[in-house]
């Protein structure tokens, strides 16, 4: 067994990231993700890597556009408003088909709101992050461990499909640390990026990467094309922990953070005799929706705990299609809920269901 | 399963307290986590953090009802007391907080790790102090375990400070 670090959650993504291949960081200061920044700062120069801070955050994404589109693994961090500064970027390299991987370590908003965890931002990752038709890969990782496995396989990913890879984590996952441990470098296999605009040496004609295309005909095309591998994805890439859910009456939906607050709910729960179980998404785009709906077919009711005012709730109704009624419990503004709220939930559930 | 919360000032060595309980916990082959207040809690004003020791995977690293509360100024002392569950521990530096309505369904301990540290020579080292007693108290790891964690979690660019911690933790564990 491979040695095992107590780390910061923030650390680990770097330090993975870094093993990954990554050897180009743009970054900007925020918290609560800073630590990823200040990681980046110590180790990159001593492995021959890149490490900026840019002069904002817009600047950061797009000097990723520029690297990547060089070939090589880039990267960036920031927290939900510095997110929302990137935004414009992230839409101009799902656009011009370049990979890459972006981390968002949540906290409260709106605006500058505040510093403590929170999950307000999935409907961003997930349907807006950038004006125009695409989507990115989302993973959502719950422990310290999954944040390096996670960005492991976005990085992959992200190589594989030629498409933006997000790490969406919160203020808890990043600040918290745990056990953990480093599989093998994986930069042995990175494959030749043909695409990359790296010099021709003569020997081909020039690669263009490119967001504009005039040309509403061709526009429509690429974007239907780009809508196919978004099929592809949807069958082959979803992630999900099932956890408990064969016997149970009721299901949480949760990810990150409050999946594990929800996890504990559960087990106690269950001590109580309450057949409940958890669907843990760990890619939230694409979402399990197949698999929500064939539990919906199976359960009297779910329920989705999120910290937020209730943004996942939204695919688990659309994913269940009306066969059980989904509830929502959540805490919002950098308030964590506490393992006994979400059991108090689990046993209203539970209840209301007896009566 | 050990919940634990180490409240106090900052800049008291909460974080590292808890953060050598973690490793401790690590080294014996325990789940474990470490969960720190972040913001400005670290320049001054209240830090605390959650650290879990657990046979199984760890579902919640944020301890709203700690077993075990190792406290080092008043502010933490009336926010967190009642949050201790029943027949749980309660260890407090009693140079700096009254306790003078204890609860009596918890175990309380006082011991003046603050005046200790600057008696013995080991200003800044009361958080150790206080770790020793609590593990005199609890039990929760073995004592060479959280030594060894310790001789770890002191950077070799800070050997010096090796000696007075190990020091400060052997004073807490063997105070009367």
């Amino acid at each position: 067994m491979s040695e095992k670090f107590l780390m910061k959650g923030n650390e680990a993504l770097a330090e993975a990231a870094i093993r990954a291949g990554c050897r180009h960081f743009f970054g900007y200061p925020i918290t609560p993700q800073t630590e990823i920044s200040a990681y980046m700062s110590k180790r990159m120069p001593k492995i021959g890597g890149t490490y900026l801070q840019a002069e904002s955050e817009v600047a950061a994404i797009n000097m990723v556009l520029g690297a990547a589109s060089a070939g090589v693994r880039a990267m960036t961090s920031s927290s939900s408003p510095g997110i929302s500064l990137k935004s414009e970027g992230v839409s101009y390299i799902a656009g011009s088909d370049v990979p890459c991987v972006i981390i968002d370590v949540m906290r409260g908003g709106p605006g500058l709101g505040g510093i403590q965890p929170s999950q307000a931002d999935y409907w961003q990752a997930t349907k807006s992050l950038g004006h125009g038709d695409f989507q990115i890969l989302v993973y959502a990782p719950a422990s310290v461990q999954e944040m390096v496995d996670l960005m492991y396989k976005a990085f992959d990913k992200s190589d594989e499909y030629r498409m933006p890879a997000m790490i969406l984590a919160d203020g808890m996952l990043g600040q918290m640390m745990e056990p953990v441990s480093f599989p093998e470098d994986n930069t042995s296999n990175l494959k030749e990026k043909e695409w990359a605009t790296n010099g021709t040496k003569e020997a081909r004609k020039p690669n263009i990467i490119n967001s504009l295309l005039l040309n509403p005909d061709e526009l429509e095309k690429s974007i239907v094309e780009r809508y196919k591998k978004y099929d592809i994805i949807k069958e082959k890439e979803v992630l999900f922990e099932d956890y408990l859910t064969d016997d149970a009456d009721f299901v949480v939906v949760a990810y990150g953070a409050t999946s594990r607050i929800s996890k504990s709910a559960v087990n106690e729960a269950r001590k109580k005799g309450i057949k409940v179980g958890l669907l843990r998404p760990k890619t939230l785009w694409p979402f399990p929706t197949e698999k929500l709906y064939q539990l919906s077919k199976q359960v009297k009711k779910m329920l989705v705990v999120e910290m937020s005012m209730g943004q996942m709730v939204d695919d688990v109704k659309l994913s269940t299609k009306g066969n059980c009624p989904v509830e929502f419990y959540g805490r919002t503004g950098g308030v964590i809920p506490t393992p006994k709220e979400v059991l108090n939930e689990i046993i209203k559930l539970a209840e209301k269901e007896g009566e | 399963m050990t919940n634990m919360l180490f409240a106090g000032f900052g800049g008291q060595g909460i974080l590292f307290a808890g953060k050598i309980t973690a490793n401790a916990g690590m080294s014996y082959n325990k789940q474990v986590s470490w969960l720190p207040s972040y913001g400005p809690e670290m320049r001054g004003g209240t830090a605390n953090c959650s650290v879990c020791i657990d046979d199984e995977p760890i579902s919640c690293p944020l301890v709203s009802e700690p077993d075990i509360l190792v406290v080092m100024n008043k502010p933490s002392y009336h926010k967190f007391e009642n949050s201790i569950v029943e027949g749980g521990t309660l260890v407090y530096d009693s140079s700096l907080i009254e306790n003078d309505e204890p609860r009596n369904d918890i175990n309380v301990y006082g011991i003046p790790a603050t005046s200790l540290a600057e008696s013995e020579g080991l200003n800044g080292l009361a958080n150790i102090i206080m770790l020793g007693f609590t593990l005199q108290k609890t039990n929760f790891l073995p004592y060479d375990v959280v030594s060894k964690a310790i001789e770890k979690s002191v950077p070799k660019s800070k050997e010096h400070l090796l000696k007075p911690n190990l020091k400060a933790l052997e004073i807490g564990f063997n105070y009367k």
